[in-house]
């Protein structure tokens, strides 16, 4: 177990600068899920703490130790693979074996240790078969056996069930899940999934194009993005954003028109924007009221989809071309074709600037 | 209905036909060959199709000449040598312009794969002045080094398609266990390349074994020849005899072993020949 420091990290490949200042504090037993759209050096990012690329500027630790020019084998971290890459010619024994082997460690060892791991990740029964005899789930936990068998100071993970069905990719994000509160091993995720990374993390970290854009538990990135892209990369389904503009601001709160919802007071500090700034409303479709259209708040239902337990209620939008979304418990009496009002829950409301900064909650409003 | 099942049984007879023409033109000469070798040479000129009698006297003489026997010696002296040092040169090269990441790596393989296409004949000169000053003349290194020269592009060629699609987390994932990359090759890359390696080997020790053009040049005396050469130099009791009866003893008796070895691997070479084929 250790801590992983990241300092003013940078990744150039040729003229393309992939990671830009990535700061980044990974505290001793924590789960922390890289998460971000493909592109964004989430992977990049995991591969230059594992030693499998060059660091171009800044200061990695793990612990206390400066790792930079470390070899990935001293700088004690295991890896998961996305294509588990398990060496074919060996047994589940001879994989997990092979790390210990190579640093020499005795033959007694090695063998309490493989055994112990096995036994951890229900192994035992496998241990002779080749990897080409395993179903994927039991090739996914035989990656993680190898990668534990060293007994590494960090686990990486690198999209290590996007190879899985649905069912089973449920599964196994359980099984990791309690492995870390079994283990209490450092561990770090990347995935595309933002699914995963609610379920699974102490702390996401979010990326797009090589920077880091918001750091925070899973309900702080809920309940505060940062910005509007983690607002709209956070939660299925996404958040409905709608223009507005800044009527009134002042420190304890702010008046904004939304075309079609009209004059809304929200709990937004309003200080440091002009009068008429054009803003973005975002409201998650839970935080979303339907009722008799009234006036100019009335939107078209398009479609209605019904999911079991909840249902998803589609309507064309006053501005753009992405629908809004609404969503409720099932069942609903909502039709498509029907025309609607829209009732925002104003706490639940979150405003973007013109640079798509959140705008943060008044004093007062805070402390209620 | 009727029509359509002759049609059929029509298509069915010429395919089989097609198949026995390919067959006889193929092994035909082959076929004659040990029937010539096993003909007493009273009866050599007497065309048969089918053997009436055995008779290995032909065997019986060159396997009691000691310069054949030696030739055979060197033959497999030096086809093992070549497929070892082709193998290991070609292994380690693979790995590096397959996986490892330099300038001029398209170079080097264009260069590698212009060098195979000379003639053998364009080289000779040359060559021969290499070997003279390394005093590898009338000496099997000498055939082994330039076998190798002609043997090594394509092994490298074949070595490095077949290295790069092993998928490169394999490698990373040694890497994380710790290996070096001579472990990484000879760990875990290596067992997962038998199929090009047996191909590979396998057509390299045919070239070398049957090569004659450097053999008959580098060689001088009877104790350094290969087995093409001494095949070639056998001689008659007269000047106007052409003994065919040992040297169709001899060429059977060469050709076994390639044969032998190509039935044992031959579903290698397919796997290994078509790996680079497509992909999956």
């Amino acid at each position: 177990m250790a801590s992983v420091t990241l300092e003013k990290i940078n990744k150039v490949f040729g003229s393309t600068h992939i990671i830009k200042d990535v700061d980044l504090s990974v505290g001793e037993g924590e789960f922390v899920v890289f998460v971000g759209p493909s592109g964004c050096g989430k992977s990049t990012l995991l591969r230059l703490i594992a030693g499998l690329e060059s660091i171009s500027g800044g200061e990695l630790r793990i612990g206390e130790q400066v790792v930079n020019d470390l070899p990935p084998r001293e700088r004690g971290v295991g890896m998961v693979f996305q294509s588990y890459a398990l060496y074919p010619h060996m047994t589940v024994y001879e994989n997990m074996a092979f790390g210990l082997k190579l640093a020499k460690t005795a033959k007694e060892t090695i063998d309490e240790r493989v055994m112990a791991t096995a036994r951890i990740l229900q192994l035992e029964e496998l241990l002779h078969r080749k990897p080409k005899e395993l179903s994927g789930g039991q090739r996914q936990r035989v990656a993680m056996g190898r990668a534990m068998a060293r007994e590494p100071r960090i686990l990486l993970f690198d999209e290590p069930l996007s190879n899985l069905d649905a069912s089973l990719r449920v599964q196994m994000r359980n099984e990791i899940a309690r492995l870390h509160h079994r283990l209490g091993s450092t561990m770090v995720y990347v995935t595309h999934d933002q699914v995963e990374a609610m379920t699974l993390a102490d702390k996401i970290v979010v990326l797009r194009d090589g920077r880091v854009e918001q750091v925070g538990s899973p309900h702080t990135l809920y309940q505060q993005p940062a910005t509007k892209f983690v607002a709209g990369f956070i939660g299925s389904p996404t958040m409905n954003f709608m223009p507005a503009e800044l009527m009134e601001g002042s420190a304890s709160g702010c008046q904004v028109r939304a075309p079609g919802l009209g004059e809304l007071a929200l709990p937004q500090s309003g200080d440091d924007q002009r009068p008429g700034a054009g803003l973005t409303l975002g409201v998650r479709p839970e935080h979303l009221r339907l009722a008799e259209a009234e006036g100019n708040n009335s939107f078209e239902i398009v479609n209605v989809e019904y999911l079991g337990n909840e249902v998803y209620v589609y309507l064309e939008p006053k501005a753009g071309d992405t629908l809004l979304i609404h969503r409720s418990e099932a069942p609903s009496r909502w039709k498509v074709g029907q025309r609607v009002a829209l009732v925002p829950e104003l706490e639940h409301v979150h405003l973007f600037d013109g640079n798509d900064k959140a705008l943060a909650l008044a004093k007062q409003s805070q402390a209620a | 209905m009727n029509q359509y099942q002759l049609i059929k049984l029509a298509k069915r007879v010429g395919l089989y036909a097609l198949i026995a023409v390919v067959m006889v033109y193929a092994i035909f000469p082959f076929y004659y060959a040990v029937i010539t070798s096993l003909k007493p040479s009273s009866e050599l000129f007497r065309v048969d199709f089918w053997l009436s009698s055995l008779d290995f006297t032909n065997y019986v003489q060159i396997f009691t000449q000691k310069s054949f026997v030696r030739a055979i010696v060197n033959s497999i002296v030096v086809s093992l040598s070549v497929v070892f040092i082709a193998l290991l040169l070609g292994i380690t090269a693979s790995y590096a312009l397959g996986r490892v990441r330099f300038r001029g790596r398209t170079t080097v393989m264009l260069v590698i794969l212009g060098v195979s296409m000379f003639p053998q004949v364009a080289v000779l000169s040359g060559l021969f002045e290499v070997i003279r000053s390394l005093n590898l003349y009338n000496n099997p290194g000498g055939l082994i080094l330039s076998y190798t020269i002609f043997t090594l592009p394509f092994t490298v060629w074949v070595l490095t398609t077949f290295m790069r699609q092993l998928p490169m987390e394999l490698e990373e994932a040694a890497i994380m266990d710790g290996a070096t990359p001579w472990v990484t090759i000879t760990k875990v890359f290596l067992p997962l390349m038998w199929p090009a390696m047996a191909t590979t080997g396998l057509l390299a020790f045919i070239a070398a074994w049957n090569e004659f053009l450097f053999a008959l040049t580098f060689t001088l005396t009877d104790s350094q020849r290969t087995v093409p050469v001494a095949i070639a130099l056998i001689s008659g009791g007269s000047q106007h005899e052409l003994p065919w009866g040992p040297i169709m003893a001899a060429s059977v008796t060469v050709t076994v072993p390639l044969v032998v070895l190509v039935m044992i691997f031959q579903r290698r070479i397919v796997s290994g020949l078509t790996a680079g084929a497509v992909k999956g």
